[in-house]
């Protein structure tokens, strides 16, 4: 009980400092420079030095923050990774020379590329079938609910829900495992099935696919239901099947969506961390970048040149995505 | 209580296009002013201009007598109704029409009593704790003009306040405007629309604008009857002034232009003896035009190619050989004329109007 | 919608489809949780789509002490009944680890010393000797039975009280809510600044948060920790702090929290803003009148996704929050426990189905503002 207090003790004073910054900063301002029952002139220079400071103050504690959580870090990452082990030498270039010359960034590099190229393919593929077939149905906003559902589990609690569902048990006993009981059920052999190195990767990545396909279906969806009926209509006229509406009419126009969420869960794999960490902690050939780097800032009192060196390479791969993206996004505002 | 006077004013965005080309304009306090024309000829810039909400990039605006380009909008003295009413949707009427006061700081006894009398002068009264998405187009845009009321300003701005209306109430709430500026003769009310009708019923004075410049400034009538050049003519009226290209033949007190190798046409408008043979515009209304038997009595005759009856009035789409463009005429009632049919088109003296080959018109 | 939809074989395989998708995504969900109410004995020997089975279980029991006899004419009887009680059938049993299933319920077991025991397919057993029972353990007993489904809740009482979890539930709620509350301040105040105020560099900053979205948070670890460790030692706190980490969860949710409002925000009608401005609101008063309530949907959905996100991370918490007892937010505490209890699936389902409960509610009750958010985010 005595805990429960303290911590909503901490909770509200946490948020109430936030909230009195911003009512006490912009009171402090229209204090120092006041726009009432003043000569004109002097409201005219109040009100222009006040508006060129308010953005800020507005601005002031995101632009703090994300520069000390975002941004100096990617410098310092870079940085670090020219320095060795506690990051205080300059060791030039040996971390890179570590880094492409050790097996395990090559495991973790290849295991990386199939995640980047199965997730999103699947997830994406996924939630476009279910997105299509549950807009015919009148319970597919149960199904879509239904489906959704994973995505507001955690991914150690998905590891744990799927571990479950590959547990193996040797000799004769029962199978409580899901899959090996299905095995066993049609005669086959049961499976420890996270040991089999290459194709265990594939069970890790089911995994992933079955808790993002929920946004995919939901994404593609609304845009799906935002295709104008009209050339759904013109394509029956015209003598369409359904197959050709849906690959010919339907897809071409929501072309733009799918690239969109096929780059959100490409990001999103790219992080991919717990997963792995909770089901094999990278044995059995599962290591991915991620939990490389992670491995490598706390093994035997962590290394900070080589993990910054790993982060370097993770952030590279995204570089296209985030240019692209900006792209977009301005695009998008002079639409505006 | 306040004038409004405008100076060389220019807008010129960032970008270099210049918006607005140095206006002049003088406006006495107690004057219903409406800004018109077409759709992008920067007459909501220069209202929103004079309310503070763009910034003035040269020239003054006073107030009162007061440069107020520095002053922000709150402080000026002026209240603004908005196409969209910009009701804000989370606050009941009462809220809505008290914000202005509140943010004041005004005490609540006044406030209470400034929106109890601008509700009932508006017949609001029952609406007062209801949410905007209640109410109808109507009552919305009668709240939106008592927000503007409570804050008893010396200017009221009005940026295409009927534009979001339905035909039907367009008329009534327009009616409803006339009033209130009967009610508050003092107050000076500026006026932005498109419509010309408005413009027309509203204003004491109209202020035409295209493309950054003002045409004309002048009351209702003396934009329709006597426009300064050929873009007011054809703005005022509807349908528009038919325009026709022609040439000076003789000067005079009388002026007699060609308007094709067979027809010429005698204006009581005079002209000086430089102008002869000079290219020009013959102006004519469709409704100063009328139906004649013989060509002799008419100044113009044609085919006509196009037959619009709207009831109250015929249209007529006269091809008349030599002119590019098709003459309408506009004739009150029904008219027992076919398609493909030979017409002959007259008008009285006093309603020809002649603009000179650069469009502005010849004085009479 | 589709002309096709009214040929009635294909909408029978749509519904079909569907369904089997749907059974496949919920089915592990669905199975964890069954496997969580279940009695940890029937669920370490048999699937959990056997709940509502009886189950076939080899047991072992003791008799009742040899001071418990009765003698009955010339012999020593020790009476009881194997099942206690409960539900169930007994099969076969035995009397040595050799031959567990040497006789079928109901026979007459012959043991050493003209002993017998005789077990009944109710459970009843009856010992009985020619001579006195000796010794202060009872005689064990094999069997093997059909034991009826049993549910109970004794799964949760224990990861809650002995396993910590509870403590861990408090943890993750002082993480969570201010860890949701602060970002969404922070980031509607600059979603404002950046829809509607003017100002140099504007643009470029909008570039940044879209540029920010995507770095990967692995990046900001190292020199983070750097950070915190310096800053700790300054202060004299340590460097794994509340604090710390709600900062930590603001910095990292920022720009998808900024991104998100601001769409929103500027998607507001610009007349509403300049009329506040007309009426003499500063742009704090603007923002707090006018934009905080009017943004209610967007912030919802944000605050919806960024609890989800807080609740359910595990690396932020594992950096900055550490692994020691007192600390430990729900996520870290089941991985330690598929660390340390990796087998006990009795201990693992009812942990991650206490982690999971919370945002599963949050989903099924709000998830209309998590639909919205998402497509806010993403389609344009």
């Amino acid at each position: 009980m005595a805990q429960l207090a303290s911590a909503l003790a901490i909770m509200i004073m946490g948020v109430l400092g936030c909230a009195a910054y911003f009512y006490g900063s912009n009171f402090l301002l229209d204090k120092l420079f006041p726009t009432k029952d003043r000569p004109y002139e002097q409201i005219a220079r109040n009100l222009r030095t006040a508006n060129m400071v308010r953005p800020w103050l507005f601005l002031g504690p995101a632009v703090l923050l994300l520069t000390f959580y975002l941004f100096y870090p990617v410098i310092d990452s870079f940085r670090l990774s020219f320095f060795d082990r506690t990051g205080d030498e300059f060791v030039g270039l040996s971390n890179y020379v570590w880094l492409f010359g050790s097996d395990e960034f090559f495991e973790s590099f290849r295991n990386n590329m199939l995640w980047l190229i199965v997730v999103p393919t699947a997830a994406t593929f996924f939630g476009l079938i279910i997105a299509t077939m549950t807009d015919r149905i009148w319970w597919g906003n149960i199904a879509k609910s239904l489906i959704f559902m994973p995505m507001a589990i955690s991914f150690i609690g998905a590891s744990v829900i799927w571990k479950f569902i590959y547990d193996f048990r040797s000799g004769d006993d029962a199978q409580i495992g899901l899959l090996n009981a299905i095995v066993v059920f049609f005669g086959g052999e049961p499976q420890n099935w996270i040991t089999i190195p290459f194709w265990n990767n594939f069970f890790l990545m089911i995994i992933l696919v079955w808790i993002q396909t929920g946004f995919a279906m939901v994404i593609l969806s609304a845009a799906l239901r935002g295709i104008p009926d009209e050339t759904i209509e013109a394509a029956v006229l015209d003598g369409a099947n359904g197959l050709q509406i849906f690959f010919k009419i339907m897809v071409p126009q929501i072309w733009g969506t799918i690239a969109v969420v096929w780059t959100t869960i490409t990001i999103l794999v790219l992080k991919v961390f717990d997963i792995v960490l909770a089901m094999t902690n990278g044995q059995w050939d599962t290591q991915v970048l991620a939990n490389q780097m992670f491995d490598w800032m706390f093994r035997g009192g962590g290394d900070f040149g080589r993990g910054a060196v790993v982060a370097i390479v993770i952030m590279v791969l995204v570089i296209p995505i985030m240019i692209w993206n900006i792209k977009r996004a301005n695009a998008e505002m002079e639409g505006r | 209580m306040a004038d409004v006077k405008l100076t060389h004013v220019k807008k010129i965005y960032s970008n270099k296009v210049e918006v607005l080309k140095d206006i002049n304009l003088d406006i006495k306090q107690g004057e219903f002013i409406v800004f018109v024309g077409p759709s992008g000829c920067g007459k909501s810039t220069l209202l929103r201009m004079i309310s503070g909400l763009e910034d003035i990039s040269a020239g003054t605006l006073e107030i009162d007598g007061q440069v107020v380009n520095d002053i922000p909008p709150a402080l000026r003295g002026i209240a603004m109704v908005f196409q969209s009413y910009a009701l804000y949707p989370h606050m009941t009427v009462y809220d809505n029409m008290a914000f202005s006061l509140q943010i004041a700081k005004t005490s609540k006894e006044d406030i209470d009593q400034q929106v109890r009398k601008a509700a009932d002068m508006l017949q609001l009264t029952p609406y007062l704790d209801r949410l905007p998405k209640a109410l109808s187009g109507g009552q919305r845009q009668r709240v939106a003009i008592g927000r503007a009321i409570v804050r008893r300003p010396k200017v009221f701005l009005f940026d295409e306040p009927l534009s979001n209306l339905d035909a039907a109430l367009r008329v009534a709430t327009r009616m409803e405007i006339a009033n209130l500026k009967e009610s508050m003769p003092d107050s000076t009310m500026i006026y932005v629309t498109h419509d010309q009708v408005e413009a027309m019923t509203l204003a004491d004075r109209i202020v035409l604008l295209s493309a950054g410049n003002i045409e004309q400034v002048g009351s209702p009538l003396e934009l329709y009857e006597h426009p300064a050049n050929v873009f007011v003519a054809k703005f005022i009226g509807s349908p528009a002034m038919n325009i026709l290209p022609c040439r000076i033949e003789k000067t005079g007190e009388q002026t007699e232009v060609s308007l094709s190798a067979k027809m010429s046409v005698t204006a009581p408008i005079t002209t000086d003896a430089s102008e002869q043979s000079k290219a020009a515009f013959f102006g004519i209304r469709p409704e100063d035009l009328s139906v004649v038997a013989s060509e002799e009595e008419g100044i113009l005759s044609g085919t006509v190619s196009f037959i619009e009856s709207l009831g109250e009035a015929t249209l007529l789409y006269v091809q008349v050989p030599g002119c590019e463009d098709m003459v309408i005429a506009k004739e009150s009632g029904t008219l027992s004329i076919q398609r493909g049919e030979q017409v002959h088109l007259s008008t009285s003296p006093e309603k020809m109007h002649l603009f000179d080959d650069n469009e502005l018109s010849y004085r009479r | 919608m589709v002309a096709s939809s009214k040929r009635t074989p294909l909408t029978f395989l749509v519904h079909a489809t569907v369904l089997f998708l749907v059974v496949l995504w919920t089915i592990p969900t669905a199975g964890l949780f069954i496997s969580s109410i279940r009695d940890k004995d029937q669920l370490s020997v048999s699937g959990w789509w056997t709940a509502l089975s009886t189950s076939e279980q080899r047991l072992v029991a003791r008799a009742y002490e040899p001071k418990s006899q009765v003698q009955q004419g010339d012999r020593f009887e020790i009476r009881g009944n194997l099942l206690e009680g409960g539900n169930g059938e007994i099969a076969r049993f035995g009397f040595s680890s050799l031959k567990p299933e040497a006789y079928a319920a109901g026979d007459v077991a012959e043991m050493k010393k003209g002993r017998t025991l005789q077990v009944n397919a109710n459970g009843d057993y009856v010992l009985s000797s020619p001579t006195e029972w000796k010794g202060s353990r009872g005689q064990r007993i094999f069997y093997t039975a059909e034991i009826p489904p049993r549910f109970t809740l004794d799964n949760y009482r224990e990861v809650l009280s002995a396993e910590g979890l509870g403590q861990s539930f408090i943890n993750s709620l002082t993480v969570t809510i201010p860890a949701t509350i602060i970002p969404i301040l922070v980031a509607a105040f600059a979603a404002y600044a950046l829809a509607w105020m003017r100002f140099p560099g504007r643009a470029l900053l909008i570039a940044g948060v879209v540029g920010l979205l995507v770095v990967p948070l692995q990046m900001s670890l190292i020199p983070l920790l750097k950070s915190y460790n310096l800053i700790g030692e300054f202060f004299g706190v340590g460097s794994k702090t509340y604090v710390g980490i709600w900062l930590a969860h603001t910095g990292f949710g920022l720009p998808l929290a900024i991104y998100l409002l601001r769409n929103y925000i500027s998607g507001l009608p610009g007349e509403i803003i300049e009329s506040a401005r007309v009426d003499g609101a500063s742009d704090f008063d603007i923002f707090r009148k006018i934009i905080l309530p009017l943004s209610f949907p967007a912030l919802a959905s944000f605050a919806i996704f960024q609890f989800l996100w807080v609740w359910n991370d595990l690396l932020i918490a594992m950096v900055f929050l550490g692994n020691n007892q007192e600390h430990l937010v729900l996520t870290g505490q089941l991985r330690e426990l598929l660390g340390s209890r990796g087998g006990n699936w009795e201990i693992l389902t009812a942990s991650a189905f206490i982690t999971i409960i919370i945002p599963l509610l949050v989903f099924f009750s709000l998830q209309r503002y998590l639909v919205r958010g998402l497509l806010a985010g993403s389609v344009k």
